[in-house]
């Protein structure tokens, strides 16, 4: 509750965080089928039709109404923004954890395989692991966690790394406190508020690494709406029907930066220093 | 002639100056060549009011809002420093006013080599380049009485101990000629012979150059000997100030004769403990020969190519009921040797025998940092459940009992149980810690430096605690310290560490009133007094030996002899 007040305050974390409860909104309406038209269906007489007030948006090539399929584009890509990055918070903590807690060789193999990863430009990763494993949005799912994974196991390591040296973990010790309760209890716990952060801002990138995959006909396959695919749709027709390329573009940007500010507003408020009391 | 005129200072903090304030009131006067000593718990505004003479207290955030502070400029101009402007300020910082900090380390420039820094001090204070500052920056270190000053110029501050570094920063400061110099607790980080030294040195150097001096200390018994002037600190107010014989021997505030009995004096080993009696028992631990080294490596494949004996060569035992405190300077293998007995870091060699106590861990730790050793993420019912959690019990209700019970017993309430570490104070902290290592009900506890952290007063608390708890459950204390004044108080026994090794142990009452190792006679000399305060101290420039030793290096066999009951010294082997 604290934190919530705390978020309703910050002039950027209000507005980012009413901006993804807008996103979550409309995927939640869009997914049980409460759409203004089916976004599915082909009205042949209304195509190309600009922004009105039956079509908010304009239809598209099909007479499909952009609207909708934006609504279900955001739950589609939200759906995989928020898997992805869920695989890899668990992937990269796990990992992060096991490099920080057992040291030496564990540290020296995981964390050379994470640089490995952090080598290639995001979006050149994902396109060639959905190029191996076959396109479609398990599979662009499973490229994006790994993609994001090393950023996790980073941001994981390191504090992990501080905290192990820490005089509680030693008093854990003196108790005899089994490993895998010394991990949870004293180094995940206090690894709550990092990852938070990461998390928000991972999921803005997430969303852009999930948008480019459907543009390149990588992830979501058509006629399934996607940000990307609607993009990808609307390339040829930008001179006769810009709309069908400037809303889903807007969707994207908000979406990002929504996430972006949200995720700014956490770190100011998980950070000892702005709270004001010690470490 | 009066150098510094403070009337009626005020300094507060925050939005809202008016309900923030620190400082509330303070006047003194500081004569050339003279020494202020301002004295007080963290929190009594001691440290800002040092700060607000030469107007750093601006960057922390801190506001005048009265009084004035009049300091006579070289050439006889007197300027008021609470009005100055920030040009006129960065004039008096360094030149008429030089500061000297608690950690050297973080107030030296890590890449630069002391050397160019100290040449840069002159080239800003005097103008000197080249040879000249150079040579100037030798002198530096000569007059603060650094041997092979030439050699050292060339050093970076890693390179050099801890006090070494604070003369680095008095060179420095110097440099300039300041006719007022602030040090704020410039040896707290220091162990107490380096302290000595420093304390020695600073005294020399004032009388030298005529320099007056403000010095800002917790501890009063180290400012007895150098101060003409006190001032006693308490919430902002100087609650007592005068002449230092004055105030010492005839204390008229509550809070002087609060601290001055509160800070534990020294007396040479005529107050320890008497209700002692280890003739009975058989031990509850014993080391035998204990060593713990830790590799060296270098060169490109990361070989070993010596070892750091942090200890060599450990022989004590502890019998239920008894303390035997472990006094050594850093560096000098006591913390690893309780380490050790905790398993918390392996022995290279040696035996560690503990007999199985009350419960399946015998032996239980408070450490020296009561903000570090609580996880700052659970409530006190979770950091007293975890012992037990660990011993496999069931957090019930007979288990919140005995934490409440616990908690009673070591002075806190029991609605602390849903608390969280950041609501409690460093004292309170230190009495949760201890509440945890008991919920097991130990044999034998070890305090690392458990009571340095703390303000006197509180110091005394815990102290007096900790010797009820251990008559109450019997327990063995292995209590690690550096301040001999607290050791007197509560050990039986006593091991004085030196360089890895035990060079005298046996009774408190014995070691401390005659010690007989030179490493234990320098170590007792050096310990502050308000009783010693007129006697004298020689600069001594003994550097502890380096522990880095070869690759299969042995150290010598002890040899011991009896200093008494109870007492054996190690023969010294000439160098």
């Amino acid at each position: 509750m604290d934190m919530l007040r705390a978020i309703a305050r910050h002039p950027s974390g209000r507005i980012g965080a009413i901006i993804i409860a807008l996103y979550i909104v409309a995927a939640i309406l869009g997914a049980i089928g409460v759409t203004p038209h089916d976004p599915i269906q082909q009205f042949r007489i209304d195509r190309m039709k600009g922004p009105s007030l039956t079509y908010l948006m304009g239809t598209d090539l099909l007479g499909r109404d952009t609207f909708s399929r934006l609504m279900l584009g955001i739950g589609q890509s939200l759906t995989i923004a928020f898997s992805s990055v869920a695989l890899a918070t668990l992937a990269g903590t796990i990992i992060g954890l096991f490099a920080a807690w057992w040291g030496h060789l564990w540290d020296g193999v995981l964390m050379r395989i994470m640089d490995v990863l952090l080598a290639f430009p995001a979006i050149l990763l994902a396109m060639l692991i959905v190029a191996i494993a076959g396109k479609g949005t398990l599979t662009s799912v499973a490229a994006i966690a790994i993609v994001y994974t090393p950023i996790f196991a980073r941001v994981v390591r390191g504090p992990a790394l501080s905290l192990k040296q820490r005089d509680f973990v030693d008093a854990a010790r003196t108790f005899g406190s089994s490993q895998s309760f010394i991990l949870t209890r004293h180094l995940l716990l206090n690894l709550v508020a990092p990852l938070t952060v990461q998390v928000t801002l991972a999921l803005a990138w997430a969303l852009l690494t999930e948008a480019g995959l459907s543009f390149l006909g990588l992830g979501t396959q058509p006629p399934a709406p996607s940000l990307g695919v609607m993009l990808s749709e609307s390339k040829n027709l930008m001179q006769q029907a810009p709309w069908l390329m400037i809303f889903p573009g807007l969707a994207i940007m908000f979406g990002i930066l929504g996430f972006n500010l949200f995720g700014d507003a956490l770190r100011d408020i998980l950070d000892p220093k702005t709270q004001g009391r010690a470490a | 002639m009066t150098l510094l005129s403070v009337r009626d200072l005020h300094v507060a903090f925050g939005r809202d100056p008016g309900a923030n304030e620190v400082v509330k009131g303070v006047s003194f006067d500081l004569d050339a060549g003279k020494t202020l000593a301002i004295v007080g718990e963290s929190g009594s505004g001691k440290s800002v009011t040092a700060l607000s003479i030469n107007r750093l207290v601006d960057f922390g955030g801190g506001r005048f809002t009265g009084g004035t502070i009049l300091l006579e400029r070289t050439g006889g101009t007197t300027l008021d420093v609470t009005t100055a402007d920030e040009a006129a300020l960065t004039q008096i910082r360094g030149r008429d006013i030089g500061m000297i900090f608690q950690e050297p380390m973080t107030s030296l420039n890590p890449v630069h080599t002391v050397g160019a820094q100290i040449e840069e001090a002159f080239r800003l204070n005097r103008g000197l380049t080249g040879t000249a500052a150079t040579s100037a920056a030798r002198d530096a270190l000569e007059r603060v009485r650094i041997p092979d000053a030439a050699q050292r110029l060339a050093y970076y501050p890693h390179q050099l101990s801890g006090g070494m570094r604070q003369r680095v920063m008095i060179a420095m400061v110097l440099a300039s000629n300041p006719r007022l110099l602030i040090a704020d607790e410039p040896t707290t980080a220091l162990d107490v012979t380096v302290q000595a030294q420093i304390m020695a040195l600073l005294a020399e150097l004032r009388d030298e150059l005529n320099m007056a001096m403000i010095f800002i200390t917790h501890d009063i018994g180290l400012v007895a000997g150098i101060a003409d002037d006190i001032m006693v600190m308490q919430n902002g107010v100087a609650v007592e100030q005068g002449p230092i014989d004055s105030v010492l021997d005839n204390p008229q505030h509550d809070y002087t004769r609060h601290l001055l009995n509160a800070v534990p004096h020294f007396t040479f080993g005529n107050t320890v403990r008497s209700d002692g009696n280890r003739a009975a028992a058989a031990p509850i631990v014993s080391v035998d020969n204990l060593a713990v080294r830790f590799p060296v490596r270098s060169g490109l494949f990361r070989n070993r190519t010596g070892a750091v004996h942090a200890v060599d060569g450990v022989d004590l035992d502890l019998v239920p009921g008894e303390t035997l405190a472990i006094v050594g300077e850093s560096g000098s293998g006591k913390s690893t040797t309780a380490r050790a007995i905790l398993g918390l870091v392996e022995a290279t060699r040696g035996q560690i025998d503990i007999q199985s106590g009350r419960s399946g861990r015998p032996v239980q730790m408070v450490f020296q940092d009561p903000y570090a050793s609580l996880n700052p993420r659970l409530n006190v019912e979770a950091l007293l459940a975890e012992p037990a959690i660990a011993a496999g019990q069931r957090v019930d209700a007979k288990l919140r009992e005995r934490m409440i019970a616990l908690l009673e017993r070591v002075g806190l309430t029991r609605d602390a149980l849903t608390r969280y570490p950041h609501q409690f104070s460093g004292g309170q902290r230190q009495r949760l810690c201890i509440a945890r290592a008991l919920m097991l009900n130990p044999d034998v506890v070890v305090l690392d430096e458990a009571v340095s952290a703390l303000d006197v007063s509180v110091q005394a608390r815990v102290l007096d605690l900790l010797i009820d708890l251990q008559r109450e459950f019997g327990l063995a204390y292995l209590f690690i310290s550096h301040d001999m004044a607290v050791v007197e108080r509560i050990a039986h026994r006593v091991a004085v560490m030196y360089a890895g090794q035990i060079v005298e142990i046996g009774r408190a009452a014995s070691v401390l009133a005659s010690p007989q190792h030179s490493y234990t006679k320098r170590l007792i000399a050096a310990v502050p007094a308000v009783a010693r305060r007129r006697q004298h101290f020689t600069l001594d420039a003994t550097q502890v030996p380096s522990l880095v030793r070869p690759l299969g290096y042995e150290p010598p066999p002890a040899h011991w002899r009896d200093a008494g009951e109870d007492h054996r010294v190690r023969i010294e082997e000439p160098a």
